[in-house]
């Protein structure tokens, strides 16, 4: 087996090994379990870095393994794909940091870190899967890994949460299989390709083809919370921060969002997508789902329910951007892949930090938090801002990408339903700043369960990994045009997606 | 080949001398080596390409005992072995020194597995009746052996219900023998056309009915329920992922084999059996939905999961319907064995068999709540899995067929078995009481049904020699 071969394979093994023996430790085993969790995290870092000079040197990655005749379990480290497993492998490392401190002294930690480290080999699985059959076995698997966590207090609340995210998924992942096993008769295969593979069929296929579209799009879309097939999300918000964190960010909105653009680019291709008359109707479904999901965190108390339905809307953004026909729009949508994870890991890291040290779990609770907390709070604004496009951070480029891209795609449309969602983002938002800074502080916090000491206002694992993202979210800004950036990367791969070769500005 | 016949009744036999509750040493050294002869005919079968045949004492047929083996029945006979192994492991640290109702467990199940190694090497029907009432004898004794009321009522339900099969094929096969003069399938295969006698077609009839109600098929299922959710952990197991599976291989092999022509002049004949594994799906999961019981949860799995068996029938004259179908048989074979297994865990870890009583497991033994939710994978279909490898081959042969109604029932099904597989998962994950004393369990007792599913889920994995060893029919 070459280094090409193996490479691939040593990405997945890097938490799925460390996964398995932290289910095996006992629970006083803290130290071991620890270490092995960031040796893990570390040792994926280090060999994405190695994939990722590789794929812009033009290497190629990839193996394969026959699972039945005809049949295969196929791997490939492609730019696309590399976009995803980076944006994993850095937020999972602290999220890690962030759990070890957030669950710190709680039950049951080497189930959580045994699942969680499972739960992100599927997404990596997910993004380097090579074929659609291989991608249904790691979304899958993601829906499996991701109900112990959601469930994982143990709760009647709990329990109901996890029950409605399962009938969703499982429904939604009924309805790919079915594509996917159709594709496959048509076509004989799954493997994703630039451009596309349902092209090769002929024009009399074109109904079959939208159908199979729909039921794909429709049971990847579960995951990426489209409306009307939201409803989970918001349920799921029982489960502990760092989950819901990863939830959000990385795993399970993103491998839904990041199977539309599979799906989109490779199955179908941009350009035979577009002749079929599938993307329009995906446009609207974004559009709508961006407006509805700003517009119903505008009502929530909740903190993190009013993230979650600020998700709904912001994975949305993705979907728009894949759907606008054109490399502008691409760019837009790909490169909101990795910010709105950084941007919403920042917000949800934060919000977990103001429920474990003070109670707070409502945005009418949230008076003086600022003062009370400034490092975090100050995570929290960035976060915040970039989600309303403010310029400066992450989200001013996608939104600037995306409303290039509307531009230019005619669908002038889009722009409005941009600029409506950046206006319900600060309305709902924008209050929750003004309590935290300049409202005075309550007598006494709701449930104050770690005492300020000095300027370390919380425990330092819960304070380090927002302040870290809040960083990033800042720098994928300012150095936006510098090689390595995200958004360079995602120029990158529109190049490769797009046949004829495009001009970028 | 005849050592697979003879290993389990001379251990049988010695663990009957022994006397009550002895010989689990000589079974596990006896089930180990039969494993390592069976992956020997298997790998001999798919490496040469061919069947191959040996004759008992040197007598060939008429006179002799003929024994034969294609790709099909080493697959069964290497998935027999691999269940027992460790099922005779767990069985033996689950049976305590003076229980009663392991006295006779050790020679039952020998004869149990000499039945079954028989029936899948038997190359004449009248050969197989006698497997099939060996077979059907050990697994009552073992049904019957939990000793309580309700396990003998269920033994005896069991018994009049084997009986009937075997009589009804038995019948069926004099009926044959009147006709050709011969029962040997290999002599038979050639006599039998479209314009058989009615006689022959009568015949089959009987065999079909008396070996669907061995196999449970929906509406012949009634037996089936109280008898492996009422016998102990280690005889559902084995009854549930082997024994009903070697009617089903008969049926298949008649099906493929001498009868195969009549089938080609009737062909809405093959949608009978699709029809009625439709409804053991539906039936079979709604009671499983509705089970309180654990056991009997699992029980009505089965019936459902026995129920895509016979989707392929109709599937039958294209490509890749039998490989779909062995491999739900492993993927059955393998998770249901884990999953009664961890069933008897369970119980003995809360010291009861209600759903409601499982609140917390998940605390108490995590590795046995882990081989239930791998084992519920492979039973709902979700990759990585055999049991998905089996829908996926359904769904695909039922595609290019243009039997796309057969392919959203197996979708359907998978979505109602994640309803009853998580209905238990969930109450796992609930909260506990903790007052209650956990009970320690033996890791003899967890370990074997962790391999069981591990294999269901890792042959999800590689299922390609195993699909060429099916190939291989006679």
């Amino acid at each position: 087996m070459t280094a090409n071969e193996w490479l691939p394979l040593a990405v997945l093994a890097s938490s799925l090994l460390p996964g398995l023996v932290i289910f095996a430790l006992p629970e006083g085993w803290i130290a071991l379990r620890t270490a092995l969790n960031l040796f893990g995290a570390i040792a994926k870092l280090a060999l994405v870095a190695v994939l990722l000079a590789g794929v812009s040197a033009g290497e190629e990655y990839g193996v394969r393994f026959a699972v039945l005749p005809g049949l295969d379990l196929a791997f490939k480290a492609d730019a696309l794909g590399l976009l995803f497993v980076s944006l994993s492998a850095v937020l999972w490392l602290f999220t890690t940091l962030y759990a070890i401190g957030y669950l710190e002294g709680a039950p049951h930690r080497s189930r959580f870190f045994g699942f969680f480290s499972l739960c992100v080999t599927a997404t990596i699985g997910i993004a380097m899967a090579a074929n659609l059959f291989t991608f249904f076995i790691f979304y899958e698997l993601l829906t499996l890994s991701t109900f112990p966590l959601v469930v994982h207090r143990g709760t009647d609340k709990a329990m109901r949460g996890g029950t409605i995210y399962l009938a969703y998924t499982l429904i939604g992942g009924t309805a790919l299989l079915t594509g996917i096993v159709w594709l496959h008769h048509l076509l004989g295969h799954t493997e994703f390709a630039h451009a596309g593979i349902a092209a090769a069929l002929g024009p009399e296929y074109a109904g079959q083809l939208q159908i199979i579209f729909l039921l794909l799009i429709a049971g990847v879309g579960v995951k990426a919370a489209i409306v009307p097939l939201h409803g989970w999300l918001p349920q799921a918000m029982v489960a502990p921060a760092p989950v819901s964190a990863l939830l959000h960010a990385v795993a399970v909105v993103k491998a839904g969002a990041f199977g539309i653009v599979r799906i989109v680019y490779e199955v179908y291709g941009i350009e035979f997508a577009q002749s079929l008359e599938v993307l329009l109707p995906l446009a609207v479904f974004a559009a709508v789902t961006i407006v509805w999901g700003s517009f119903r965190a505008l009502f929530q108390d909740d903190l993190k329910k009013r993230l979650a339905f600020s998700t709904v809307s912001q994975v949305s953004y993705i979907v728009l951007g894949v759907a606008l026909f054109g490399p502008l729009g691409t760019i837009g949508g790909l490169v909101h892949l990795v910010h709105q994870g950084i941007m919403k890991i920042t917000l949800f890291f934060c919000a977990g930090n103001y429920a474990e040290t003070l109670g707070i779990h409502k945005v009418s609770e949230m008076n003086g938090a600022g003062r009370r907390m400034p490092l975090t709070t100050l995570a929290f604004s960035i976060g915040a801002l970039g989600m309303m496009g403010a310029p400066l951070t992450a989200g001013a480029i996608s939104k600037a990408w995306l409303s290039d891209g509307a531009a230019a795609a005619g669908m002038d449309w889009a722009i409005w339903v941009l600029w409506t969602s950046s206006l319900l983002n600060a309305a709902y938002f924008l209050p929750i700043l003004w309590r935290a800074w300049f409202r005075s502080a309550p007598a006494a916090w709701p449930e104050e369960r770690i005492a300020a000491r000095g300027r370390r206002e919380t425990a330092w694992l819960l304070l380090l990994p927002p302040l870290v993202t809040a960083a990033m979210t800042l720098a994928a800004a300012m150095l936006a045009e510098s090689p390595g950036s995200p958004l360079e990367w995602a120029k990158l791969i529109a190049e490769r997606e797009y046949r004829q070769g495009v001009t970028l500005p | 080949m005849i050592w697979l016949i003879v290993l389990p009744l001379v251990w049988a036999s010695l663990a009957f001398i022994l006397g009550p509750g002895r010989g689990k040493w000589l079974a596990i050294g006896g089930l180990a080596l039969q494993t390592v002869l069976a992956f020997d005919l298997a790998t001999k079968i798919g490496a040469g390409g061919t069947a191959v045949g040996h004759l008992v004492g040197g007598w060939g047929a008429p006179l002799g005992i003929d024994l034969a083996a294609d790709g099909l029945s080493a697959a069964m006979l290497l998935l027999t072995q691999c269940i027992a192994l460790p099922l005779a492991v767990y069985a033996s640290a689950y049976y305590k020194r003076d229980d009663a109702a392991g006295s006779y467990f050790w020679p039952l199940a020998g004869f149990l597995i000499a039945g079954l190694n028989a029936l899948f090497l038997s190359a004449d029907l009248f050969n197989i009746y006698v497997t099939l009432e060996l077979l059907g004898l050990a697994a009552v004794g073992l049904v019957a052996a939990g000793g309580g009321a309700q396990q003998v009522a269920a033994a005896l339900r069991y018994l009049f219900a084997t009986l009937v099969g075997s009589a009804l094929y038995l019948l069926g096969v004099a009926l044959i023998y009147g006709a050709y003069g011969t029962v040997s399938i290999s002599v038979l295969t050639p006599l039998v056309t479209s314009e058989a006698p009615r006689l022959v077609w009568i015949a089959g009839g009987l065999m079909l009915i008396g070996l669907m109600l061995k196999t449970a098929l929906w509406p012949f299922h009634f037996w089936l329920p109280p008898a492996h959710g009422g016998a102990p952990a280690p005889v559902s197991a084995l009854l549930s992922a082997l024994v009903v599976k070697a009617s089903f291989y008969l049926i298949l092999r008649l099906w493929i084999g001498p009868f195969a022509p009549l089938i080609a002049a009737a062909e809405w004949l093959a949608w009978l059996p699709a029809a009625l594994g439709t409804l053991a799906i539906f039936w079979g999961s709604w009671q499983a939905i509705r089970a309180e019981r654990l056991k009997m949860l699992i029980a009505y799995s089965t019936v459902a999961q026995l129920g895509y068996l016979f989707l392929i029938f109709p599937l039958l004259a294209g490509a890749g319907a039998i490989q779909a179908g062995v491999m739900q048989v492993f993927a059955h074979g393998l998770a249901k064995a884990a999953i009664f297994a961890a069933a008897g865990v369970l119980i003995k870890a809360t010291g009861q068999d209600t759903i409601a009583g499982l609140a917390g497991a998940v605390n108490r033994v995590p590795l046995t709540l882990f081989t239930f939710g791998l084992a519920g994978m492979t039973l709902m279909g979700l990759p990585p899995s055999s049991g998905f490898l089996a829908k996926w081959q359904i769904i695909e042969a039922a595609l290019a067929q243009g039997h796309w109604p057969l392919a959203v029932i197996v979708l359907a099904g998978g979505l109602l078995a994640a309803v009853y597989v998580f209905r238990v998962l969930r109450q796992a994950f609930l909260l506990a009481p903790r007052n209650e004393e956990a009970t320690a369990v033996s890791p003899l007792l967890e370990w074997p049904a962790f391999v069981l599913a591990a294999a269901s889920i890792l042959l999800g994995l590689r299922g390609v020699e195993l699909m060429q060893l099916v190939g291989i029919v006679a």
